[in-house]
């Protein structure tokens, strides 16, 4: 903070105050500055409510001024100044000497989702962390990563993260918070602890853990509840009735060759599914037809996994229970209540019963975490009976640290608030008041607490209603720990110092028993010490080793005989599904449950499927739109259990009937710039009693329409249209593997195109150096996870452009996936097409720039040189494949101090006015070039991964040189699923992609 | 009106409904009187003032779009991706081919000795310049950074960058600028004769003077005649390939590329039409009503209107063979591409506005055929408003429909122009009146000393 102002400040200050007849003499500037009137002055000149200038619409800038304001207030006002607290954060895995201004440095840390960790390696420059990679050796990651982690370097330079300690409203001290909970602790010891409650997510962190056991231990009246609102209540819950024991499942997908999914979307949501990705898409290579495993799904809300399905039947989400009834007692457990079903369904489940059995002990059944625990122990069950435990499932403890039934939890917390037993509630990193049940009233009971403390990133709903506020630690700056899907213990290690001086939950809790003055860092490390995890090594050694690999290798959880048995009694009699329409509660695909809602490049990439962003909707199939005489964008009531919610239609094909689906994450009231207020919140129709889906909705429209914007298609809706036309181009190449088998070249016989040799022009570029660049996308293994949009985002510095441009059609995405239907409305295939620059031979960009700012480099590439182009969009409108993107405005921001540090220093921040486009990560390419020449030697294949690539869990993207033929880009380019798109036009793309191979039942097809 | 030194009989003259080229009243001295006295008048007429009034806050308007549109980015506009150029790109080629009519009035029909066009010429070639002035402000804004627009100009730097020659962008600089260049040569050059009148017969010292400037010594000997006949030859012959070029290059920054719908071979002679089409269209539009305000029916005559009318009729149907070639090819390629794009055309979501150009531009000149309408000015007028619009919507077919829907259809859109879209746009058009408004007022708008070539002699020796 400059200084000069903050004195300048204190003076008017000061001299107003005297005027207004403060003491006559005065010591100091402070004992001025105690005053009331100088406080009022100061409340006047400086709001120091985060609240009073969201209040009104300000810019950017003005509100960023306004906060450094209220932290020099801060200053001004406590002690005069306060000293940042030395402290070494980072060990360095090199030595600094080794730090060069301009090389990155990567080091091992971990992404915590919903309490679970992924290993990521985190790309630092210059001490500023600027991109997430998954960290090749973790497990659960194996150098992929999903959305959330790839985004969360963004979240944590969020201009609106909570910057500083708020006591009701005002902002002032951690030490005057740590006087105050001293004072109240002190009231406890009576008490046993009795009044005292502490509020997290899911807890698998051993130290954190340890922690909250200690304080348990000191205060034994105390209670510790844990909460995430996409609960996995109904896998413990089914775990207990098959096992009596809540333990955790892990699958060996890539073991399976015939995989039966009930409700459930393993590849793109849930613990571990970035590692079940990978080794799913592992048996999805459709040049290895032989080894294809073959998928069965049932759904209600489509999904990404069922859009990768062979075989999809698409059902309420209540109905699912009984046709998982009919098969598992086809497959032998002895179970009723099974669904009969129509003739197709029958056909259906008999087939998939037999193929199950027919692959007994290598195939694998799994379900959805909103499916009720019946499901699950019947899943459980199936899975046993086949054969499949062991081989392709295994189980082990918990890898929680305290596993419960989160609903019961938040509950019985609610309970005690509101019979006035909690005194002190202490939430941290949860937002309750926003997402809990609406039915449960949170706010309502929160009022009878006497004290009430929530640390979070944000101020937040929680926040508000709090007499204090933290603000936390992001995951990149603060030491922690955590099991990721399968128990890998994992290290959190920062990468940089907190920026608002947030305190991570070790520490908040550190400060509940006596410890306040404890570090991230020392917690954790004694704690390791303590429980012996490195065994008969020497520790220190053992402790460096961990941080540089970033987890301990060998650390799953061992698997643990269990078995199902004879779950009849435990699952009952099928309840059937609830009368009326359903409605189905699931976590957005982006924003999650809430918790990103303020992070600008998950708002803005476009949700799988419906391609919306910015936004949530009531998501219905086309009959009942139909039946309603509702269109996208029309507004419905939505009533659900005597409450109420207005919510935007949109209609996505293949959604089963009389069921809607609405996300949850939206209708932020205080979530900063970007997410307050975007959507409507599904919580406030949510009920504890059923949180995942439920009957007796009521669906009236309203006559109102709410502008909701989706990435394509974003004025027409016409299915049958796009189909034929999309087919006609044969964009999309899908075959079957029994075709595939007769005829190879069926996928390059799809569409007829000239001979590139029969040119009368000669070719243009030589291509005479040792590289040329080439990519291929295989379709077969992409299940549109959006993972590589992210990742290129954030390696790239893409803008943000906000919901009224991407209404404009100017989103900015170099990479994007492309989806297309196929067949009936109701029960379309649905196809994923990642599509980045195709980096034409002949591309016809380069011929129509007037200035040269888009030219052909002798390596293959289309180059685009920003500072060159003049901005007449002909190269984009001339581009067949619509990849170019524009900045229309000026939409990179150069002057958010915290965005700055955020971006990639090796590529051009855009300016207004300029195309820009996927460069193949041209600077990565630079950088392998370079270590190359200074070992004087060839760029060696698989050395350079594109952003892209290098992100996608299906390992579906494939980069390299293509002049090498043993390099692997061109072996797959050699394939015969091998085409190119709209080759017919000459533009000789260097994108390629394999096609599609379906691997259906004979006997289904038939 | 003023009559102080007229000697042409006004109520004949301003009825004159007959075949003749300039009307039967007129001689050397009173052509010179009646278009003179136009411009050197002392009372400037209420209705000038009134039209000036109205068109300055749309130059005005035009300032302030263009100001905003440089402070903000082009995405004031309602341009996307996919649809990369909208009203900017339509608006320059309809105002270019709009030009187009003035140097074709005098140039080609100069050369083929179409005297006719003697009394319209003038008019035409100030529409040309003005209109070009309104076209090259839109390249030159709709580019991202207009700052930097000079950088498709060939100047020599010390990093050796240079223009990419095979860009047809860059082929309209030269096609445009060699246009507006000769244009504005031709015009001047072929008023110096008339400057060096109204010197002669400007009452205030001041005007004389002015005017002296601009007729740089014009004496009206034979030798600067003999010089002035051949320099005006040589333009003339400069300008006619011109007026196939420039609209022909024009159509390159769509021929040239792979957009279906804008890769086509017909564009150039088919938007050359166009451009005459237009042109032509907008000299009625212009014409007619100054005829009327000034009494011009004796010098721009019914004869003349017919005329123009059936050139509107002759080009209409060249450019109605274009859309039935553009229709017929793109059955006839067997490209999904082109046949989608123009079924797209005549029934996706731009159909309304296909149709409405097909109406305008084929159907409604259709009552040309008819001598009667060809000698009403008021249905000429309309007839000539309706071409100008279908012309524009033409330019918005070809631009908006093939870009919004074209090769992927995952990222077909819509675009619509915004505000500031359509306040450019009609602040160009202000911008064009408002300069035709100064012209008619301060320079002679009929050129008297070619009128006095038509003349027929016998009418002029009993003043000798």
């Amino acid at each position: 903070m400059n200084q000069t102002s903050e004195r300048h400040i204190t003076e008017a200050g000061a001299m107003n105050a005297r005027k207004n007849g403060a003491p006559e003499y005065w010591r100091s500037l402070d004992q001025l500055a105690e005053t009331e009137e100088f406080q009022s002055f100061m409340e006047k000149e400086f709001p120091q409510h985060v609240e009073e200038v969201k209040a009104n619409p300000v810019s950017r800038r003005k509100f960023l001024k306004l906060m450094g304001a209220s932290i020099a207030l801060a200053g001004a006002t406590a002690s005069a100044c306060t000293r940042q607290p030395s402290e070494k954060i980072i060990p360095y895995v090199l030595p600094p000497e080794e730090i060069v201004p301009g090389k990155p440095l990567y080091y091992a840390s971990a992404y915590v989702h919903d309490g679970v960790a992924n290993g990521i390696l985190v790309e630092s420059h210059m001490g500023r962390p600027t991109k997430v990679e998954g960290n090749p050796e973790h497990p659960a990651s194996l150098g992929s990563t999903d959305v959330f982690a790839q985004a969360s370097v963004l979240t944590m330079y969020d201009p609106d993260r909570s910057q500083s300690v708020i006591r009701r409203g005002r902002i002032t001290t951690y030490d005057a918070y740590l006087n105050e909970l001293n004072e109240a602790l002190s009231n406890q010891v009576e008490k046993q602890g009795g009044g005292i409650r502490v509020l997290t997510g899911t807890v698998t962190s051993p130290s954190l853990h340890g922690q909250l056991e200690t304080l348990l231990a000191r205060y034994p009246g105390a209670r510790w509840h844990q909460y995430d609102p996409v609960t996995l209540d109904n896998a413990r819950e089914g775990s207990r009735l098959a096992f009596g024991e809540i333990v955790s499942t892990r699958c060996d997908v890539d073991k399976a060759d015939v995989i039966l999914s009930l409700d459930g979307d393993f590849l793109t949501t849930g613990p571990g599914a970035v590692r079940y990705a990978r080794d799913f898409a592992a048996r999805r290579d459709g040049n290895d037809p032989d080894n294809m495993n073959r998928l069965y799904v049932i759904e209600s809300t489509p999904s990404l996994t069922g859009a990768q399905a062979d075989h999809l039947l698409n059902r309420r989400a209540g109905e699912i229970e009984g046709l998982a009834r009919s098969i598992a007692a086809g497959l032998g457990v002895s179970v009723s209540g099974g669904v009969e079903g129509d003739e197709d369904t029958q056909r259906w489940v008999s087939a998939v019963v037999d193929d199950l059995r027919a692959h007994a002990g290598a195939c694998l059944v799994v379900t959805g975490d909103h499916q009720p625990p019946a499901v699950h122990a019947l899943v459980h069950a199936m899975n046993d009976a086949l054969g499949n435990t062991g081989n392709t499932v295994t189980y082990s403890e918990s890898i929680e640290a305290a596993p419960v039934n989160q609903t019961e939890s938040i509950t019985t917390l609610v309970n005690d608030m509101g019979s006035g037993e909690v005194d002190l509630l202490v939430v941290i990193g949860a937002n309750p008041v926003y997402s809990t049940p609406a039915d449960l009233a949170f706010a309502a009971a929160l009022d009878n607490v006497a004290m009430r403390v929530h640390a979070g990133l944000y101020h937040d709903e929680t926040a508000e209603l709090c007499h204090w506020h933290l603000p936390m630690a992001h995951d990149l700056e603060a030491w922690s720990d955590a099991r990721s899907y399968d128990g890998t213990l994992t290290v959190v290690q920062p990468l940089i110092a907190p920026l608002y001086r947030g305190r991570s939950a070790h520490e908040i809790v550190a400060a509940l028993t006596g410890n306040a003055m404890k570090k991230g860092y020392d917690i954790v490390r004694e704690h390791w010490q303590a429980q012996g995890y490195h065994g008969s090594q020497d520790f220190e050694t053992f402790w460096q080793t961990t941080v540089h690999d970033g987890f301990i290798a060998g650390s799953a959880l061992p698997s643990k005989a269990a078995s199902a048995g004879d779950i009849a009694a435990a699952v009952g009699e099928a309840s059937g599904p609830e009368a009326g329409t359903e409605l189905i509660f699931r976590a957005d695909p982006t924003v999650w449950d809430g918790h990103y809602a303020n992070n600008g490049w998950l708002q803005e990439l476009p949700k799988p499927l419906t391609k919306l962003t910015w936004d949530n909707a009531a998501l219905m199939g086309p009959a009942m739109a139909n039946r309603l005489g509702v269109e996208n964008t029309d507004v419905v009531e939505l009533a659900y259990r005597d409450r109420r919610v207005n919510a935007p239609v949109w209609i996505l094909p293949g959604h089963p009937d009389e069921t809607v689906t609405v996300h949850l994450g939206y209708g932020r009231r205080r979530a900063g710039q970007l997410g307050t207020n975007a959507g409507f919140d599904a919580y406030s129709i949510r009920s504890s009693t059923g949180p995942d889906f439920g009957g007796g909705l009521q669906v009236t429209p309203t006559g109102e329409t709410f502008d909701i914007y989706s990435t394509q298609d974003h004025h027409a809706m016409e299915l049958e249209g796009m189909g034929s036309m999309s087919r006609d181009r044969n964009l999309i190449r899908v075959s079957d593997i029994e075709t595939f088998k007769d005829d190879p070249h069926v996928i390059q016989e799809m569409w007829e195109e000239p001979d590139p040799e029969r040119n009368l022009y000669p070719d243009e570029h030589a291509y005479d150096g040792p590289n040329a660049w080439g990519m291929v996308i295989d379709l077969n293994k992409c299940n549109g996870c959006n993972t590589c949009t992210i990742a290129c985002q954030s390696e790239n510095n893409i803008s943000v452009v906000g919901k009224e441009e991407v209404a404009n059609a100017r989103e900015m995405h170099w990479i994007r996936i492309d989806r297309y239907y196929r067949g009936d409305l109701d029960a379309p295939e649905t196809f994923h097409q990642p599509v980045p620059c195709m980096q034409c031979e002949n591309a016809p960009c380069e011929l129509v720039c007037p200035v040269g700012a888009t030219v052909h480099s002798k390596e293959g590439l289309n180059d685009m040189v920003y500072n060159r182009c003049v901005g007449t969009r002909y190269c984009s409108n001339n581009c067949p494949y619509k990849v170019r993107r524009f900045n229309f405005y000026l939409y990179a921001d150069f002057e958010t101090p915290s965005l700055q540090l955020g971006r990639n220093p090796d590529v051009t921040v855009r300016s207004r006015g300029v195309m820009e486009k996927c460069t193949y990560c041209v600077q990565r390419i630079n950088v392998a070039r370079i270590e190359a020449k200074k070992e004087d030697r060839d760029i060696a294949d698989g050395e350079i991964l594109t952003a892209c690539q290098q992100a996608c869990p299906s390992q579906a993207i494939t980069f390299g040189n293509t002049k090498d033929a043993d390099s692997k880009v061109s072996r797959l380019k050699a394939s015969p699923l091998n085409y190119g798109m709209l080759t017919d036009l000459l533009t000789k793309p260097r994108t390629t992609y394999l096609g599609r191979i379906r691997n259906p039942n004979p006997v289904l097809e038939a | 009106m003023s009559q102080q030194d007229q000697a042409v009989d006004i109520e004949k003259v301003d009825k004159y409904t007959g075949d003749g080229f300039v009307a039967p009243e007129y001689n050397n001295t009173t052509v010179t009187q009646k278009i003179s006295n136009i411009v050197l008048r002392a009372d400037t007429p209420w209705g000038w003032y009134l039209a000036v009034a109205v068109l300055l806050p749309v130059v005005g308007m035009l300032g302030i779009s263009i100001t905003w549109l440089v402070l903000i980015g082009t995405g004031v506009w309602g341009l996307n991706v996919p649809v990369g150029w909208g009203f900017a790109i339509i608006n320059f080629v309809w105002w270019i081919g709009i030009g187009h009519a003035g140097t074709l009035i005098s140039a080609i029909l100069h050369l083929m000795r179409q005297d006719w066009r003697n009394s319209i010429n003038r008019f035409a070639e100030a529409m040309t310049i003005f209109a070009v002035m309104c076209a090259v402000m839109f390249p030159l804004l709709h580019v991202g950074r207009p700052w930097l627009a000079y950088w498709l100009l060939p100047l020599p730097n010390t990093m050796s960058l240079w223009p990419q020659w095979r860009s047809p962008l860059v082929w309209d600089v030269f096609a445009v600028s060699t246009y507006f260049t000769v244009s504005l040569i031709f015009w001047y050059m072929g008023m110096i004769p008339d400057l060096g009148t109204l010197r002669d017969r400007a009452k205030h010292p001041v005007v004389a003077r002015i005017y002296g400037i601009f007729a740089m010594g014009w004496r009206g000997a034979s030798s600067h005649w003999a010089r002035y006949e051949k320099a005006y030859l040589i333009l003339a012959g400069l300008s006619t390939p011109l007026v196939l070029s420039v609209h022909s290059i024009v159509s390159l920054d769509f021929a040239v590329s792979l957009i279906p719908g804008w890769h086509t071979t017909v564009f150039p002679p088919y938007f050359v039409a166009g451009a005459i089409y237009a042109g032509f269209a907008m000299v009625l539009t212009l014409t007619i009503p100054v005829r009327h305000w000034f009494g011009l029916q004796g010098l721009i005559t019914t004869r003349h209107l017919e005329n123009m009318g059936k050139v509107t009729l002759a080009t209409g149907f060249i450019v109605v063979y274009g859309y039935a070639m553009e229709a017929f090819i793109s059955w006839y390629s067997a490209s999904p591409y082109e046949g989608f794009m123009m079924w797209n055309r005549m029934t996706g979501q731009y159909a309304p506005v296909y149709w409405a150009l097909i109406f305008c531009n084929a159907v409604s000149i259709q009552i040309l055929w008819w001598k009667r309408a060809r000698r009403s000015p008021l249905v000429l007028f309309i007839v000539s408003l309706i071409v100008g619009v279908g012309m524009w919507l033409e330019r918005f077919v070809i631009v908006v429909t093939s870009l919004a829907n074209d090769y992927m259809p995952s990222s077909w859109d819509y675009y619509a122009g915004t505000i500031w879209d359509w306040s450019l746009y009609i602040g160009t058009i202000g911008f064009f009146l408002f300069m035709m408004c100064l012209f008619i007022r301060f320079l002679p708008m009929i050129p008297m000393s070619e009128m006095k070539m038509i003349i027929p002699k016998h009418r002029n020796k009993k003043d000798a």
